[in-house]
């Protein structure tokens, strides 16, 4: 099943409804990847919140995902982890590494709003 | 398929269900109907949700390296002590060394390896049972406390 993808404002957020097979997994990641580059967005929100299972498979897809986003300019933050799945995930080793995650949507915009604020503040004193 | 005429289908507590493993899927049918199953039994939506995993990763390893096999979720109560057992089956090229494909730094996060030691992690008992060229047989349980 197609994940939508919206536009909020500098921002994307890629909103998952069901359950995702592998394959949806890396559709949503070719789409995302190549979306932020489209819209010029700063930022992307993936939120997880349906999710019931986060296995090796969808971790390393959004580890992935998020990876690839820095790589075009941009910065990803998982946002919605359930706590049962978290507890899984935790027993069976899997890890975000270094990205980025908040509680729910909300937090997650606010989270981009500053990260991205501070991104551009460094570049413009970098640039003085 | 016999097995869905329901005058012969044995009850679900002494067979278990086959699910048949070969795309992605079927990995989401199987920790789907795996879930259903613990939660139907009474297991909590945290044990479900790691019975759930659990089936999801031995589901991927017959995927990956197997191509196809299946997966039998079964109900089992011994001496009103209930549990769910699931068995993973391929009949794919077997796993030449057992001891390190158990060991943790050969597992999951960097896509390496088969995750087992997460799934024995996950789980309260975990067999395996491979041999190269003939298959890989995990059988993994789950008690209800």
């Amino acid at each position: 099943m197609e994940v939508p993808i919206l536009k909020q404002g500098d921002f994307l957020i890629a909103s998952i409804q069901s359950a995702l097979t592998d394959a949806d997994l890396m559709a949503l990641r070719d789409a995302v990847v190549t979306k932020v580059g489209h819209f010029r967005s700063s930022g992307v929100i993936i939120d997880v919140t349906v999710l019931d299972v986060m296995d090796s498979f969808a971790t390393r897809t959004l580890r992935d995902i998020a990876h690839m986003i820095r790589l075009r300019g941009a910065e990803t933050v998982i946002v919605g982890i359930q706590p049962d799945v978290a507890f899984s995930m935790v027993q069976l080793g899997l890890t975000l590494e270094d990205v980025a995650t908040a509680l729910d949507l909300e937090e997650g915009i606010a989270y981009l709003s500053r990260r991205t604020k501070e991104i551009r503040k460094g570049v413009a004193s970098r640039g003085r | 398929m016999a097995d869905d005429d329901p005058a012969r289908k044995p009850p679900a507590a002494s067979n278990g269900t086959r699910v048949k493993i070969e795309t992605d899927v079927d990995i989401v049918t199987a920790r789907q109907m795996g879930r259903a199953l613990a939660a139907q039994m009474g297991f909590g939506p945290s044990v479900s949700t790691v019975v759930s995993m659990a089936i999801s990763e031995l589901a991927r390893n017959i995927v990956s390296y197997a191509k196809r096999g299946e997966i039998v979720l079964k109900p089992t109560n011994s001496n009103g002590r209930v549990s769910i057992e699931i068995v993973a089956h391929d009949e794919g090229p077997g796993i030449a060394n057992v001891t390190q494909a158990m060991q943790d730094g050969f597992s999951t996060s960097g896509g390496l390896g088969l995750g087992l030691p997460g799934v024995k992690r996950l789980m309260d008992e975990f067999e395996i049972v491979s041999e190269v060229g003939r298959g890989t047989t995990v059988k993994v349980r789950k008690w209800k406390t």
